[in-house]
């Protein structure tokens, strides 16, 4: 996989089918395509099932509370009080924290991996940075909650709040587990993700036009800017897009360091709730109502990240991306 | 010709533009390099902080990991620590059963569907593969969580709506592998496509012009060429999902006996993290660190692994 050009995968997305493959793709052998047909029409039937029983499984709540699930301002469990207002806000802004890190470092990581260094320790960072990948979820939360919570408790969160004078948003106390631990976890986890799919991205500018800029008097950074970043663009995008989706619905590592509070959050040092969290943690022990008040947060983050996806999809389909990652 | 100045002619304004442009190339050319070095930097700065977090988690891993591994924490049962003996918290050897057992219902069946599923994508051009694999792309973005919330619905309580009635079969190892094969299988699919779109049609055409029908053509020829890829589609997805947390989270009644039967309640690695590590006991919470190396150690040993094997097996082809 690891050495496949980029001539497959182009074919798989710009025009999903070549030409050979079309003369191949005619009729003939019904029982090959019966059952062809049969999996797949199983596969469509789950995803079908899947999205009725969480629409089913929200309804009680929208009866319930209507559409002010969407714009309430006070979750409250033991007063079925549903407005995931606060809640949604919450998602949003660690997404946001965990995109305003990772935007530049991944981007600048890309660059570097591809155009500053040598060939050798180029497949070993590139190989480094999908391990980062593929480290489950649960053992960020872990290194986030029992490593990362303590030092931002004593020493991140009081330095910002003395160099900022405490103003908003980086008012005391420092909590630890707070929305800005949360952001910062996110940051890690979606890192190599971004990393991996805009080195790709910045890998497929033809190199011919890189030295095209570079012969006729531009510096490395004006090539690099100017002709690289440019043809990788849509790519990129797509790369942060994807990361968006995942930081929008990742679960167990944010319900770890987040501390579950419903509330606005009126400090990056205060805890908080995202959607994917709140679902977690609060289902164990929910009412049939309460259950239902869950599935309609669930609704609300398969729509959002479902529509963020399709949309990173379209854009990253130009650059050859690969299943290890995404 | 025309690089003097000729009589009566005026100058070329092109000529005048180039020297223009040189002036200005020349004359910044110090201050581009210099900001052209700082944002190299940058942009190597920007790697090593990449590398940080990496770093960091692996050594804390091994460091407060590694002391946790002994023949006991393979082989006991949890137990909870007591007064007396607070560091008595048994093994994990249910944890790592259920992992076993649970993931390996969910590929046993999330494999043959993915694959299938992803032959047909790869062979056909009707409309419904279009929307099939803009449908798997979009699942494989979904929050994992979902599909817990789905296998509690179906699996857990089962389902009674419009006259079909599912008996609910209670918290289970298989409503774990419910949640895990489908989380599986759009994966697997994307990935499998990939590996079977890369079979050069004019294989499959000699196929048929030696008579054989598209079935067997996909049989002994196509998936037999596009195996090195296609296990290591089928492993990756793998490696995913024994890590996943979010799915099982609520569905599979974390047990704390060792389970073999999967209409049981069962334990699994990532869920014995998650507990362990919210726990009120410092001893179960600083045993996560033991748990997480394992699982790492299992999930790069696939992941490495698939790598390699494919890498090899493409070799040996050649």
């Amino acid at each position: 996989m690891a050495e496949m050009p980029a001539g497959p995968a182009l074919a798989t997305s710009e025009s999903p089918l070549t030409e050979d493959a079309k003369r191949f793709s005619v009729k003939g052998d019904s029982a090959h395509w019966g059952v062809l047909y049969g999996v797949s029409g199983l596969f469509a039937l789950i995803c079908a099932v899947f999205i009725v029983s969480i629409v089913v499984s929200s309804i009680p709540a929208w009866r319930h509370s209507g559409l002010s699930i969407i714009y309430g301002r006070v979750w409250s469990q033991g007063t079925n009080s549903f407005g995931a207002l606060p809640i949604i806000a919450g998602t949003l802004c660690t997404t946001a924290i965990a995109l305003f890190f990772a935007i530049p470092i991944g981007v600048g990581a890309a660059l570097a991996i591809v155009h500053l260094l040598p060939d050798r320790l180029r497949i070993l960072l590139s190989s480094l940075v999908e391990l980062l990948a593929a480290v489950p979820s649960v053992v960020y939360g872990l290194w986030g909650l029992l490593v990362l919570a303590p030092w931002f408790e004593k020493t991140v969160e009081p330095d910002l709040a003395s160099i900022t004078g405490g103003k908003f948003p980086f008012q005391a106390p420092p909590e630890g587990v707070s929305l800005l631990l949360a952001g910062c976890v996110l940051f890690v986890m979606i890192l190599p993700m971004i990393v991996a799919l805009s080195r790709d991205a910045i890998a497929v500018v033809p190199h011919d036009q890189f030295e095209g800029a570079l012969s006729v008097g531009a510096t490395k950074w004006q090539v690099l800017r100017k002709v690289v970043l440019p043809g990788a663009r849509t790519g990129i995008v797509g790369a942060i897009t994807l990361a968006t989706a995942r930081a929008l619905g990742e679960t167990v590592a944010v319900a770890m360091v987040i501390g579950l509070n419903p509330l606005f959050p009126p400090s990056l040092f205060s805890t908080a709730s995202t959607l994917a969290s709140t679902i977690a943690l609060q289902f164990q022990d929910a009412t049939p109502l309460q259950v239902a008040a869950l599935g309609a947060l669930a609704l609300i983050l398969m729509a959002m990240t479902a529509i963020v996806n399709w949309f990173g999809r379209r854009l990253v389909r130009g650059s050859a991306s690969r299943a290890a990652v995404t | 010709m025309t690089t003097g100045v000729i009589e009566g002619i005026p100058p070329d304004p092109i000529l005048e533009r180039r020297e223009m442009v040189q002036r200005v190339a020349r004359k910044t050319l110090g201050r581009r390099i210099l900001i052209s070095r700082g944002m190299v930097a940058l942009s190597g700065t920007a790697l090593i902080l990449a590398l940080v977090p990496l770093f960091a988690i692996l050594y804390s891993l091994v460091e407060k990991g590694l002391r946790w591994w002994s023949v006991e924490f393979f082989t006991k049962v949890p137990q909870f620590p007591s007064l007396i003996d607070p560091n008595a918290i048994g093994g994990i050897s249910n944890a790592i059963i259920g992992s076993l057992v649970i993931d390996g219902i969910a590929a046993l069946f999330a494999i043959p569907i993915g694959v299938v599923a992803g032959l047909f994508l790869a062979e056909s051009i009707s409309k419904f593969a279009s929307m099939l694999r803009t449908t798997a792309e979009i699942m494989t973005g979904l929050p994992s969580i979902l599909l817990g919330i789905f296998a509690y619905q179906m699996i857990v309580i089962g389902f009674d709506e419009w006259g079909v009635k599912l008996p609910g079969i209670g918290f289970s190892g298989v409503a774990g592998s419910f949640a895990i094969g489908v989380l599986m299988i759009p994966v697997i699919m994307k990935a499998s496509e990939t590996a079977l779109r890369g079979v050069p049609t004019p294989i499959r055409e000699a196929g048929l012009a030696l008579g054989a029908r598209r079935g067997v053509i996909a049989r002994k020829v196509v998936i037999p060429t596009a195996l090195p890829g296609l296990i290591t589609a089928v492993l990756l997805a793998f490696s995913r999902a024994v890590g996943e947390t979010a799915p099982i989270l609520w569905v599979i009644g974390a047990s704390n006996m060792v389970e073999w039967n999967p209409r049981k309640e069962m334990a699994s690695m990532p869920l014995q993290i998650f507990e362990s590590a919210t726990s009120p006991y410092v001893a179960l919470r600083d045993e996560a660190w033991g748990i997480a190396l394992f699982l790492v150690f299992v999930v790069l040993v696939i992941n490495l692994g698939s790598r390699l094997f494919a890498a090899w097996l493409q070799r040996e082809r050649r």
